[in-house]
């Protein structure tokens, strides 16, 4: 068992990959990463007890340096959504690999012909052409830009708390936190508006001088909150009546998340412009797509070198994407997520049956899951209860009261039964730690299925877990002590998807 | 990095994979899945499908048997007619009223068995016998509450897939889990082997030649096997000659002999061995010359093996191909020859309506026959006996090494069940003979295993009666099985919940004070550490 303090130097056993990287102790790596790569996120996760470098990993389980093995259910937004060096992915790859390269985004290619056409064939009807980024930012600003394009006008619209990435355009759409923080707000042309609110968006469409609205299927980031019943569609609607474009960010809800290939087409919805990331790469080479309606694909005719990327599409990318594409759509993998949906599902709830004053709420569309505490920090509570008992989910940066649990869609049935029987312990230890700390689950026990209402909306930092005060940051470890985090970055204010 | 390219389960082996096997392996995946959640059906709920199934298999008999006949070139469409029945409503027939679902206590031993299926059931389909054998481990799979993956012989792929489909669709329409019948669109031998060594799999159940029975048993996993057979048939001088006779034609004639029960060598005793052969010609088998006999021969048999070109073609046609004219309407060819020897072609299995005839001097010695046949090969499968003599009938039994033998009836439907109450089945279990693990006819109740709950054998000791829970361990399916993933805020996902009965919150906990909190994390590492010290030692 890892005790959690990271690596010891002396005796510790190294992989092979670590000794050809020319390290010798995980905590030479630690302090290396501080150095050279970025300290604000390397001391961030020494503070919360999630001292994790990761080395091995295959399937759905990842090693720490030390050896310690977590089940990961964050799966970087659904990255390894089909696991960690998928074995198909990975002979795709590595025989593409005798005869591909990044190849010339220039030109015509047979992997990227190959993939656009398998994308259009596998989206909502309408949509007809494909653009290629190298990761989603740049799938989303292609998006932008394109909505710019073919309705001349500027404004985009997007939902308080979306993430869309943070590339140039994108992270506009999103919290001030990030656009803030680099100068690239810019609230006149990228209005934000409450989720599940119509009257709200009417009111922000009404003008029609909005270019298009950019809609996470369901926010990611802000912890899966559910569109109401209606909601999706409403918004399309008005889209229609005021001229204005749907895009839908599937980065996170596409390639059968939500037990279909687009999660989008459960709400019937046909967007005119569709974002793939994340998963599509299969994990092993970075790719993003867009998919455009042919009224949204005419710059790709008048001006074919209107975006240019040199990774964007690389080849071997594309034969990654195909593979992952053909494994999410087969028949067996859809009823797989059915099983895996059904079985997390009712496993989760009974575990809030067990803790209903602290596991307050279970949102839930598929294997895409945001799990809500009685408790500002709640998430990250459990977070670290979870990776001490070998499970890796994260918090919602954008509401930490709300746990991100995305089980991948391989999983396997006695996965899933370990996955719960350790997700059950960890919420238990989490309501003690927080009973610690104060919490004496005061508010009444509320149930609640996922759709998300004002006050599901972040409240300021709490009393514990990890947060700051005026002395600056500190953590709440796990016997209540408050330790103070040395960093000039605020802590609160690490970035997790 | 120093190690291999890949360090997991199976290693760099996965880059070498033949394209097909990966989706093979999704396909036990997702069958897991399913037998996971039929493993819990109730017994309701097992008959109204096993029926759907076996209704949607019977309504397709006569499609199937035809297009099986086109597909493979093998047999006769109106004879796997009634195996596809036989194998679809006959079995719901034959197996009505038994249950490998429930519960069942006995107050007297103080035992109490549980049911439990096997799990993923491999099925391995012949070409000979392609929807029969199909139908029939589907239906034994769904009796017992297992998912089974069809692969079916290449020859007969597209009906064998269709025909899993028919009665897929209709299980789950009628209430079984999602994936719990599912099929190999495009079989191949490195697919098969890797579906077989496959952990997912937890039976593989093979019907086919001897390498791919052999290949079953080498997986790994366990197999039920049945291999080739090669079916001695004696006839004594006490035996009822005509009906003997016309129990042979019919027998060897049906389905142009694809069963691997149909009779290969005749031993006939001498003393009415002239009038058999006249009984067998009215019949309607052709007695061929020792030139006509070395013809078929050298049809059957070029350079000593088996033409599988010959398989299940009729009689006519077969003398055709070798040059040799029969009346019309002739429907066995009878091949006289001296000794059963290995090196006598016509003294193997003949999967085409071309009989074996040997003269022996007694019953005796028709005995020593027959065990000679099954040396070369069918031992431990099937053998028949025409005789009113007791003593030969059970001197028969006694030596020949097969687990079956059909006492006067045909050997083809005889040693399957479907004319004598053997259990019915298209797969024959060879026992220790064969080198199977299982000697008799395969039937459902080989799909299952049992958990027994033993109370202490001490009269002292009574055991509670347990009647009334055993209704409970069971349950049916509240909807479809998986529940579709409705959002969790949609109406349609309460409606899923309240039907299976869920959705009541229970009591809140005592909200904790932070002593307490304190106190259990405390206990909790007090355990820790003696649990460690114990392990540590
Ligand atoms: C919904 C959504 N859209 C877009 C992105 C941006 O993708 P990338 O990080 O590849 O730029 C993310 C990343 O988290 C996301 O979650």
């Amino acid at each position: 068992m890892a005790d959690g303090t990271g690596g010891t130097g002396a005796g510790e056993h190294l992989s092979a990959a670590a000794e050809d990287l020319g390290f010798s102790s995980k905590a030479e790596v630690l302090a290396k990463s501080q150095k050279f790569w970025n300290p604000g996120k390397t001391r961030f996760w020494m503070g919360t007890g999630v001292d994790l470098v990761i080395d091995r990993r295959e399937g759905y389980y990842l090693y720490d340096m030390s050896g310690k093995r977590l089940i990961d259910v964050h799966l970087n937004g659904g990255t390894y959504n089909l696991g960690h060096r998928n074995p198909e992915v990975v002979r795709a790859v590595t025989a593409a690999m005798g005869h591909f390269d990044i190849g010339n985004h220039h030109f015509p290619s047979m992997a990227r012909t190959a993939l656009a056409e398998a994308l259009v064939r596998s989206a909502p009807p309408g949509l007809t052409k494909v653009v290629y980024g190298s990761g989603g930012g740049e799938a989303i600003d292609i998006a932008l830009k394109t909505a710019r394009h073919v309705t001349k006008k500027r404004k985009i619209v997007s939902i308080i708390k979306a993430y869309h990435g943070h590339t140039g355009l994108a992270v506009a759409t999103g919290d001030e936190r990030f656009s803030e923080l680099f100068l690239a707000d810019r609230p006149e042309e990228f209005p934000h508006v409450p989720f599940n609110d119509l009257a709200a968006m009417e009111d922000a469409l009404r003008g029609r001088d909005v270019a298009a609205v950019i809609m996470e299927t369901i926010p990611a980031t802000y912890g899966f909150p559910l569109p109401e019943p209606g909601y999706l569609e409403a918004v399309k609607a008005l889209c229609e009546r005021y001229d204005a474009l749907y895009i839908a960010d599937e980065v996170q809800t596409g390639l059968m998340r939500t037990g279909e290939l687009w999660g989008i087409t459960k709400h019937g919805i046909d967007p005119d412009i569709l974002v793939t990331g994340k998963g599509i790469s299969g994990g092993m080479y970075p790719i993003a797509a867009v998919l455009l309606s042919e009224r949204c694909a005419g710059w790709l005719t008048e001006d074919g070198f209107g975006h240019i990327s040199t990774f964007g599409g690389a080849e071997l990318g594309c034969i990654a994407a195909l593979k992952a594409l053909e494994i999410c759509d087969r028949p067996e993998t859809r009823s797989m997520v059915h099983y895996i949906a059904d079985a997390v599902g009712s496993g989760l709830r009974d575990i809030q049956q067990t803790y209903p004053d602290w596991f307050v709420g279970i949102r839930q569309n598929g294997v895409v899951m945001g799990l809500e505490f009685d408790h500002p920090q709640g998430a990250t509570y459990v977070m670290r209860r979870l990776y001490e008992g070998g499970v890796w989910a994260i918090f919602s940066t954008l509401d930490p009261r709300v746990l991100q649990y995305k089980p991948g869609i391989l999983l396997s049935a006695d996965q899933c039964e370990e996955l719960l029987m350790r997700t059950a312990t960890a919420i238990g230890r989490a309501r003690d730690d927080a009973a610690r700390d104060g919490w004496r689950g005061g508010s009444p026990a509320r149930r609640t299925t996922g759709t998300a209402t004002a006050a599901a909306a972040p409240v300021p930092p709490a009393a514990s877990g990890v947060s700051t005060d005026a002395d600056g940051a500190y953590v709440t470890t796990r016997n209540g002590r408050r330790v103070p985090v040395r960093t000039t970055v605020p802590v609160r204010k690490a970035v997790t998807r | 990095m120093t190690s291999g390219l890949l360090d997991g389960p199976f290693g760099d082996a996965v880059l070498t994979e033949p394209a097909g096997v990966p989706r093979g392996r999704a396909m036990l995946e997702r069958a897991e899945w399913a037998a996971r959640a039929f493993a819990r059906y109730d017994l309701a709920t097992v008959d109204r499908v096993v029926r759907a199934a076996a209704a949607a298999g019977a309504a397709h008999a006569d499609e199937f048997a035809r297009r099986a006949v086109e597909e493979t070139g093998f047999g006769v469409a109106e004879h796997k007619r009634l195996k596809n029945l036989a194998c679809s409503t006959g079995l719901l027939e034959a197996y009505a009223g038994h249950d490998y679902v429930s519960v069942r206590v006995d107050h007297e031993s103080k035992i109490v068995e549980i049911p439990r299926p096997a799990g993923v059931v491999l099925a391995l389909t012949p070409s000979t016998n392609p929807v029969a054998t199909v139908y029939f481990k589907i239906l034994l799979s769904l009796m017992t509450r297992n998912a089974v993956v069809v692969c079916p012989h290449p020859l007969a792929r597209s009906v064998c897939a269709d025909a899993a489909r028919v009665m897929a669709e209709a299980a789950v329409a009628a209430g079984a889990p999602d994936g719990c019948v599912q099929w190999v669109g495009e079989p191949s031998v490195p697919l098969l082997n890797a579906l077989m060594t496959d952990e997912r799999t937890d039976v593989v159940v093979a019907t086919g030649g001897v390498q791919v029975v052999r290949a079953a048993y080498r997986s790994g996993n366990p197999a039920i096997g049945v291999g080739p057979g090669n079916v001695p048939v004696l006839v004594d001088a006490t035996a009822d000659l005509a009906a003997a006779a016309r129990r042979i034609v019919d027998s060897k004639s049906f389905d142009n002999s694809v069963l691997c029960t149909n009779e290969s060598v005749l031993l006939v005793e001498d003393a009415v061995a002239d009038a058999f052969v006249k009984a067998l010609g009215r019949a309607g088998a052709h007695l061929l010359t020792d030139d006509e006999r070395d013809r078929v021969r050298d049809l059957l048999f070029p350079g000593g093996v088996f033409d599988t070109s010959c398989v299940g073609r009729d009689a006519v046609t077969l003398a055709g191909r070798a040059g040799v004219r029969v009346p019309a309407g002739t429907r066995v060819l009878l091949a006289p020859f001296d000794l059963v020897v290995p090196e006598e072609p016509l003294a193997h299995e003949k999967l085409c309506p071309v009989l074996g005839l040997v003269r022996v001097p007694t019953a005796r010695s028709g005995i020593d026959a027959a065990r000679a046949v099954l040396r070369i090969s069918g031992a431990g499968h099937s053998a028949a006996v025409h005789s009113t003599d007791p003593a030969t009938i059970l001197a028969f039994g006694a030596a020949v090494r097969v687990l079956r033998v059909s006492v006067n009836t045909g050997a083809s439907l005889g040693g399957s069940g479907l004319e004598t109450n053997l259990a019915p089945t298209m797969t024959i279990g060879t026992g220790f003979f064969g080198r199977s693990s299982v000697g008799e006819n395969l039937e459902p109740r080989h799909l299952v295993n049992h958990t027994r709950l033993a109370w202490n054998a001490d009269p002292a000791v009574t055991m509670p009666d347990v009647t009334a829970a055993t209704g409970s361990v069971w349950a049916p399916p509240t909807g479809p099985v998986p529940a579709y993933p409705h959002a969790s805020n949609t109406s349609e996902a309460a409606d899923v919940l309240r039907a299976a009965g869920a959705g009541v919150p229970a009591v809140p906990r005592e909200p904790l004070s932070a002593e307490s909190a304190d106190l259990r994390e405390e206990v909790r590492r007090m355990v820790v550490a003696e649990l460690r010290r114990i392990v540590e030692g």
